[in-house]
């Protein structure tokens, strides 16, 4: 049975169970391995997408439901204005380590910006405890949403790319 | 240290396709052409782009931007000219190919930028036969040679098949820079993966993707070392989207028979539902005997009767013992702990002609490469490894069970690349587990509070007369070496769990417990445990040089650390007092993997018995040069943050017959964002080798925060995790 889902802009027809969690459409089905697998229980955050604009949980939302909602991944968040500035902190503060979670932060962060321009200390901490860092990048974390916030010219310098 | 690379042949230069000038490491007779060109270490393309290869596995510690600093700065071409990327695994081009204990750093900063140097005295000395001038009137810059007299350069492209023709120079000829012409050694390097992270690019293990790929999830026993009696796959094999179903036994865990259903699907989602179908029978009745309850009383009772075993014997404890004014006795415990990396263990297979190739997210893969030949009875040179970059490794990724699994897997379906991936409860109980502990401790001090002698009856697991893995306690516990009159003894439990190496290992246990003990010792003393450090250090020297000075202690870097760390947190000072609740400040020192850390922390307590960390301040001395502060900074953090949840978030493991009880994030808990305190992090810069940093910081700071709980209580933890029923005022 096949589902037609809005993601990045584009309509995309995925084949398969309507219960599938979307988390698992994206990564298969469309081919968009940038949201992550981490608990399959809402605990971690590792798989947020944007649904309308607001951070949900990918592996908790079947793609029936999804099928409803304009969904923004990581791929394709850099394309909003909140997600730029929000991607673009994160490269200037380096925050990622191993960086498993980082889609997931940014697209919470993404989330809290575009909903907040100019969270406190607390709202970031009541946005983000939803998303685990295992390497725990968290001092930056606070760090990189108030850097994008700020909304200063956010660059970075040229550094090696990975090739 | 001589490097490793030396005994395995020479960088040796050579031009392959489109005029790419090729720096690579191998016996004489190793491939070249185009098959070098992924071996490589250096690459110079004809527009002087440089890639650098980097060797060992990234898991976060920031390897795949530091090894190649290392070459790029000898080298001498800018950081802004260079890609780096992944190089394959194989021993004879690039030895040791592993993530663990913190041993990157000293095992590569000689190694990696003797590469990089000798390849820019082969371009010098290719312009220096061009320009028929003096190599010694030759300058280097940005990845161009210069000669001033004469005002011409050439950049290293230019230079390829001159470069390509020079003979391999003697190892003597090579002269590293020293600190002060160092360019991109020493500065805040971002890591070179940054933007293809943020920007959500496939890097990860689990990320692989291949055509026709198909999808594994795995049955294994919930009961550690559990057997298959029967099993009926015939349902599962029925279900819509299920291509195979396999039976498979790894052999990995010494322990048991690691038996396992597999079943292969078009979507892994369809796999791991097809589970539920699954009817099998686990033969696991002597597993079933063991518990984590069943360990702690058994613990107690050997506490209660004389060790098994010595681990140190010397002097005279009882004498010593008899003559002390004062003896402090403790007993202290820890659980097991779980590695929980966010990425779960996965790993993807393709099984073809006899032979196999593998996408492994491991620490440690030629480990893996030797386990997948001999459980499936291969050679190993059929066994093709592409390391992926690995989303968390803390040392399960040491163990490569996974890459016996999907080997097994992929074995079945021959020529079809398969991925199998663990849900997070199967990573959760099916890990090697960081082992839990009991100690007996008993110390005496004099009337000065001076520590006399020491004794510990250390309650841990084993077989055969020896502690099993990360469940060693060992012969230079500090403060062992510095005592006249010690005992530490040990005697085991058997378990079922498998046990590994989670970062830190062993010290992120003993650092808890003797620090803890220690500060016991100090207040009973009526001083404080800077001064106690102090007193036991003594006098600057090396103690010895055990294991080519991995466990050599120098108590003058300690007493570097202490004093740095009591200056930078304002230590004697009293703890301001807070409205919310109790307040306090501990210490805690630890010497791990070749480095020195002393750790203050500030607690408030609530009066439920709560405990927020307020403020960290930690020094480290890592030896002579700070590679990549921006990073150090990085991994210092991360293993503190990681240490605080260890001993607050409620991490244990626990185990009910012979199977573990948490199941995810909820039941196993990490720190998360609002309960991470303000880090404040200096280096002593000391005149020994670099060391590395992805554990060391962490020890310390479980005992400075029991200590600091003492502090603001009057409220000893001597059991991990700390429970806030215990801390209520």
């Amino acid at each position: 049975m096949a589902t037609l889902l809005m993601v990045n802009g584009v309509a995309r027809k995925v084949d398969a169970d309507p219960d599938k969690p979307l988390l698992w459409a994206l990564r298969e089905d469309l081919d968009l391995v940038g949201t992550k697998f981490g608990c399959g229980a809402g605990l971690c955050g590792a798989c947020t997408v944007h649904a309308d604009g607001n951070a949900i949980r990918s592996c908790q939302t079947s793609i029936a439901d999804a099928a409803t909602m304009k969904i923004t991944t990581i791929e394709h968040v850099a394309t909003t204005p909140a997600g730029k500035r929000i991607s673009d902190a994160w490269v200037a503060i380096d925050v990622p380590q191993c960086g498993y979670c980082q889609a997931g932060q940014i697209m919470s962060a993404s989330a809290l910006l575009q909903q907040n321009p100019h969270p406190g200390d607390s709202d970031i901490d009541a946005a983000m405890s939803g998303n685990i860092c295992r390497c725990a990048t968290y001092i930056r974390i606070r760090a990189a949403i108030k850097l994008a916030a700020e909304s200063k010219a956010v660059e970075s310098r040229a550094v090696p790319h990975a090739a | 240290m001589q490097l490793d690379l030396d005994r395995r042949g020479f960088l040796q230069a050579s031009v392959l396709a489109g005029g790419v000038l090729a720096f690579d490491i191998g016996p004489a007779s190793s491939a070249t052409g185009d098959a070098a060109a992924i071996n490589a270490f250096i690459r110079i393309a004809p527009d002087n782009s440089v890639v650098i290869g980097s060797k060992n596995p990234e898991i976060g510690q920031g390897i795949r931007t530091m090894l190649p600093m290392l070459i790029a700065d000898e080298l001498d071409v800018g950081w802004g000219q260079v890609q780096v990327e992944q190089t394959g695994v194989d021993a004879k081009l690039y030895g040791a190919q592993f993530a663990g204990g913190s041993e990157a750093t000293p095992l590569n900063w000689l190694a990696m930028r003797r590469v990089g140097a000798t390849a820019r005295y082969m371009l010098v000395g290719a312009a220096a036969e061009t320009w028929g001038v003096d190599r010694a009137a030759l300058t280097t810059t940005a990845g161009v040679v210069s000669h001033a007299a004469s005002g011409r350069s050439m950049t290293y492209a230019a230079l390829a098949a001159a470069a390509a023709r020079q003979p391999v120079p003697d190892d003597k000829a090579i002269v590293l820079k020293t600190p002060a012409q160092f360019k991109i050694i020493g500065l805040p390097q971002p890591g070179v993966d940054t933007r293809k992270i943020v920007a959500g690019k496939p890097l990860f293990g689990i990320d692989t993707v291949l055509p026709g790929m198909l999808y594994a999830a795995i049955e294994m026993c919930p009961a550690f070392g559990g057997t298959i009696r029967t099993a009926d796959l015939a349902k599962a094999k029925a279900l819509k989207g299920v291509r195979a179903v396999v039976t498979l036994n790894t052999g990995v865990n010494p322990k048991g028979a690691d038996d396992a259903v597999a079943i292969v699907a078009d979507s892994w989602w369809t796999a791991n539902k097809a589970r539920e179908a699954l009817v099998i029978d686990w033969a696991d009745t002597p597993q079933k005997a063991h518990s984590t309850a069943g360990y702690a009383t058994a613990a107690a009772a050997l506490l209660a009767r004389p060790a098994a075993a010595d681990v140190v014997r010397k002097g005279d404890v009882t004498a010593a013992f008899a003559g002390a004014a004062k003896i402090v006795e403790a007993r202290y415990s820890y659980p097991f702990l779980a590695h929980a990396t966010l990425e779960p263990q996965n790993c993807t297979a393709l099984w073809q002609d006899g032979k196999i190739e593998i996408w492994a997210p491991s620490q440690a893969p030629e480990g893996g490469r030797k386990l997948v030949a001999t459980a499936i009875g291969i050679a190993p040179e059929a066994i093709t490894i592409h390391l992926t970059r690995i989303g968390g490794g803390f040392g399960r990724r040491l163990m490569s069970d996974y890459m016996v699994q999907v080997a097994q897997i992929a074995r079945a379906v021959p020529g079809v690349p398969v991925k199998l991936i663990n849900t997070r409860s199967d990573d959760l109980r099916h890990d090697y587990y960081r082992p839990a502990g009991w100690h007996g401790l008993k110390a005496g001090i004099d009337a000065n509070g001076r520590l006399l002698a020491l004794s510990d009856h250390f309650v841990t697991f084993g077989a055969n007369g020896e502690a099993i893995r990360a469940a060693e306690l060992g012969e230079r516990e500090f403060p062992v070496q510095l005592l006249k009159d010690v005992h530490l003894g040990q005697s085991f439990l058997d378990t079922n769990m498998p046990t590994g190496w989670l970062r830190a290992p062993t010290s992120n246990a003993m650092a808890f417990v003797f620090q803890g003990f220690l500060d016991e010792i100090a207040v009973a003393g009526q001083r404080d445990l800077p001064a106690l450090m102090r007193e036991l250090l003594g006098e600057a020297r090396q103690l010895d040089d055990g294991e080519n000075g991995r466990l050599g202690f120098h108590t003058g870097r300690a007493r570097g650390v202490v004093d740095k760390v009591c200056a930078m947190a304002g230590w004697g000072k009293p703890v301001a007092k807070t409205a919310t609740g109790r307040a306090g400040r501990g210490f805690g020192f630890y010497f791990s993997h070749r480095g020195y850390f002393a750790e203050v922390v500030d607690v408030v307590v609530a009066a439920d018995g709560a405990v927020t960390v307020a403020k960290i301040w930690v020094a480290g001395d890592i030896g002579s040069q700070v590679i990549n502060p921006l990073n150090a900074r990085h991994q210092a953090e991360g293993a503190i943050i990681d240490g605080i949840g260890q001993a607050l978030a409620g991490q244990a493991i626990e185990l009910v017959d012979g199977a573990v009880t948490q199941a995810n994030f909820d039941t196993y808990p990490l720190p998360r964002i609002e309960t991470t305190p303000a880090i404040v992090l200096e280096f002593v810069v000391t005149d020994f080798p670099p060391t590395g940093l992805g554990e060391p910081a962490l020890p310390p700071v479980i005992p400075a925060l029991v200590n600091a709980i003492h502090a603001a209580t009057g409220k000893r933890i001597r059991s991990l995790p700390i429970l806030a029923e215990q801390l209520v005022a």
